[in-house]
């Protein structure tokens, strides 16, 4: 007879990944206890699971005191580019999504765009590029379309199933229609149309009608960054709130996962050691470890625990977006604090035509792509205030606020190849408030990303003047010093991948095609380390999706198919 | 009355809040912004429960809704390890000082302050920006919290009267009414 445990499943961490998780697996009968190492100010843990009223359009408590987590005194995270560095550059915020109940889902803004099939592809139809390991996903897009589909159907995206020509085929149309344009946008994708670029309103996963249950967004403009005070961002309350429902499912916060726990022989998971608010350590027995702490901190509790390492690549092909900034400002006011922060994307720039290889081959590079290009406003005051400098000037020039309501910005999401270099291991002297090692980001850019960059910003910087900015600025994530990336800043970019990469072969991947790991049977990762390369799109859509398929195959539901219109 | 600060102290971050956030016409400066009311509730924000770090909701009131921003809310065991050591300094407490010592904000005040003489208030403005300029921790301080006490929300005791976000054109916490999708798209 098998020993009794806690639950079937245990689900480590709360964001889009868990959440999905959860409610899958839940809908399907098993029971999940679910970890959170942060604090809950999401939704009520009790029937009927309504908002706490925690959320609130507050910059201080949200951009400037760390209300969602991590508090970088409690949890720091190092830096450094390479061993050359020494042991770290500095230690404190680096690259930190929320550690709180919901995890990144709670402040992202949503655009969820999927991938198109030759980022599933791109070893096999784009090819090798020297300094980086391009795979292709053990899995295609046709494949994907009914999980996208679904993640869609479950957060709730608005969007224009006609708008975007670069597009793959859907099986249906978005659950609701796209929400109202911001002003600077209408101005960006006027002039973006004019220079025959292709912009389109981006798919969102934020109500623009009322949505299972929730009311539409009022564009309040507390968005990226912020929680969404009435609930009109889907991702992830509705997974999180399904689960909870079928009354199967257990949330326990500030509940840090120290290690998961194997079995004497090694090859299966028993459960994990978790350490609550207190400094009590308890431990949870399951038949199924989900992990799903983020792509930064799944590899830095993996390391910790010692297991599934058996190819030496957890923590490896970290991968973050790197962003390029094109920066107008406009003589008149743009009101970009009105509204979800961007509301336009085009994805021109991931497009490899003659132009761009021209570029590229002048450049040493056989091909590059860029990434989505973003058409967003907004910023807070205080923010501004700290960016303008102090003294005489500082009150006239936030009066005319050149900073805020009279800028408007592209930021293109630019497909990071994956380097083996690039990794998270666990910092040798700096520690949590827990005691345990810190978590290391070791990362430089490859020139294909620093190549893609200085193409578009030029081009990027002709839409905006045509869009009637006086003046334009570029700037990048990482910021760059020479072909490198910098050493006083890390990544700003909150779009991390890779680190147990997904693959059909245990000497070159940590995961199996359907996200378990080759080494311990009963361990599955469902958010965005399990990437083996990064695309130029937001990853949340695709960890959401993958995290359906991977969790209904784990539950013995049968698998999603879709019929693609005309075929 | 003051929290942390004294009046001399609570007068002379006024006087230098004014010099980083100069009036300008009819607009406001630091000092009348009320940043360093601001910063008194900040450095003395452990003298409230719950203590003056998080400002509750969902609404303010100014848009609909019930006020609740006044209602702060309540800090976790490590939370308040972090606030503290942040607005105290770390004080040679081995459960603050596990990635080493840390200096507080009340200490940078309060020394800062006390360098910056006795006479700060009564000064010519050129001479106080030099004095400030001879107190680099201070200035830098002081300017990230008069930039949060000048456009923050005035629950936490600065933007006083609103008289912050009314002088760039912004309306500031919107919520529950929101922007209609007229004014989202429309020209200002
Ligand atoms: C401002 C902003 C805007 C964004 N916009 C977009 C966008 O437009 N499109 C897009 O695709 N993506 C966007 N993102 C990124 C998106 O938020 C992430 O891709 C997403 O949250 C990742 O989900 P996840 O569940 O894998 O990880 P996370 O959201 O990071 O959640 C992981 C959770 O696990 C918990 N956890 C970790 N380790 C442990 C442990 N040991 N024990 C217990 N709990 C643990 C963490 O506390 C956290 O709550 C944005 C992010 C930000 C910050
Ligand atoms: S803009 Fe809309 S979705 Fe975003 S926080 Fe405000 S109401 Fe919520």
């Amino acid at each position: 007879m098998p020993e009794p445990r806690d639950c079937d499943a245990v689900v480590i961490g709360t964001g889009p990944a868990g959440a999905t998780a959860a409610d899958v697996l839940t809908s399907a009968g098993w029971s999940v206890i679910m970890l959170e190492k942060g604090r809950n100010h999401l939704l009520s843990l009790e029937a009927p699971y309504g908002p706490l009223g925690h959320v609130s359009n507050d910059e201080i408590k949200f951009n400037r005191r760390h209300f969602l987590g991590p508090d970088p005194f409690l949890e720091p995270r190092s830096y450094r580019r390479d061993e050359a560095d020494g042991d770290r550059l500095f230690a404190g915020d680096v690259n930190n999504l929320p550690s709180t109940v919901g995890g990144g889902g709670f402040h992202a803004d949503g655009k969820l765009p999927r991938f198109r099939s030759v980022d599933f592809k791109a070893r096999s139809e784009l090819g090798p590029i020297e300094g980086a390991d391009i795979v292709d996903w053990p899995l295609d897009y046709d494949e994907m379309e009914p999980y996208y589909a679904e993640a869609e159907r479950l957060i709730g995206v608005a969007g224009d199933a006609n708008g975007n020509p670069f597009a793959e085929w859907r099986s249906g149309p978005y659950p609701m229609p796209p929400g109202a344009d911001m002003f600077g946008a209408v101005l960006t994708t006027e002039a973006a149309t004019r220079l025959g670029y292709h912009p389109y309103r981006a798919p969102t996963g934020v109500n623009s009608v009322p949505y299972d249950g929730r009311p539409a967004c009022n564009n309040c403009g507390f968005c990226a960054f912020y929680g969404c005070p009435i609930e009109a961002k889907g991702d992830p309350v509705a997974p999180l709130r399904n689960a909870l429902r079928t009354g199967r499912c257990e949330i326990r916060v500030d509940a840090c996962v120290e290690q998961v726990l194997l079995d004497a022989a090694g090859k299966s998971a028993r459960g994990v050691r978790y350490r609550d608010i207190a400094g009590v350590d308890h431990e949870i027995s399951a038949r199924v470890v989900v992990v799903a702490g983020g792509a930064w901190e799944t590899p830095r509790l993996l390391l910790r625990s010692e297991i599934a390492n058996s190819s030496d690549l957890i923590g490896r092909y970290l991968m973050y977006h790197f962003q390029t900034f094109v920066i107008g400002q406009f003589p008149f006011r743009l009101h970009g604090h009105r509204g979800r922060s961007v509301t336009h994307l085009h994805d021109d720039h991931m497009i490899i035509d003659d132009d761009v290889l021209a570029f590229a081959r002048e450049n040493g590079l056989p091909y590059f792509r860029g990434g989505l290009t973003e058409h967003g406003g907004g910023g807070s005051p205080v923010m501004e205030g700290i960016y303008t400098a102090p003294g005489l000037t500082h009150t006239r020039e936030m009066l005319d606020s050149k900073m805020r309501d009279r800028l408007w910005a592209f930021t293109v999401q630019g497909e990071d190849l994956p380097q083996i270099t690039n990794r998270i291991d666990l910092d040798p002297s700096v520690r949590d408030v827990h005691g345990f090692a810190a978590g290391r980001a070791t990362y430089d850019v490859h020139p294909h990303e620093v190549v893609a960059s200085r193409y578009m910003a030029p081009r990027l910087e002709a839409i905006m003047r045509d869009a009637g900015a006086d003046s334009t600025f570029v700037a990048s994530s990482p910021p760059l010093e020479g072909d490198r990336a910098g050493t006083r800043s890390a990544s700003m970019s909150r779009h991390i991948m890779g680190t147990c990469r997904m693959g059909d072969d245990p000497a070159t991947s940590v995961v199996d095609p359907w996200q378990r790991f080759h080494d311990v049977e009963n361990m599955v990762c469902t958010d965005s380390s399990v990437f083996p390369t990064s695309t130029g799109y937001g990853p949340t859509l695709t960890i959401v999706a993958l995290a359906i398929r991977a969790c209904r195959d784990l539950a013995g539901l049968p698998k999603l198919t879709s019929v693609r219109p005309g075929s | 009355m003051p929290n942390f600060l004294t009046d001399h102290e609570h007068a002379v971050v006024s006087a230098a809040a004014d010099r980083l956030i100069p009036p300008v016409d009819a607009h406001p400066g630091g000092a009348a912004l009320g940043v360093a009311d601001y910063v008194d509730n900040l450095l003395g924000a452990f003298t409230f429960d719950p203590p003056l770090i998080f400002a509750g909701g969902p609404f303010s009131g100014r848009f609909g809704g019930e006020a609740s921003f006044s209602q702060f809310m309540p800090l976790s065991p490590n939370e308040e390890i972090a606030w503290r050591t942040r607005v105290e300094g770390s004080r040679g407490l081995p459960g603050r000082e596990f990635n080493g010592p840390t200096r507080g904000w009340q200490d940078i005040y309060r020394a800062g302050i006390a360098a910056l003489g006795d006479d700060f208030c009564s000064l010519v403005g050129d001479e106080q920006d030099r004095r400030l300029h001879e107190q680099p921790e201070l200035r830098r301080t002081l300017y990230v919290h008069a930039c949060e006490g000048a456009y923050g929300a005035p629950e936490y005791g600065g933007n006083r009267a609103l008289a912050g976000w009314h002088a760039i054109g912004f309306e500031g916490d919107v919520q529950p009414r929101g922007y209609t999708d007229d004014e989202v798209t429309r020209r200002a």
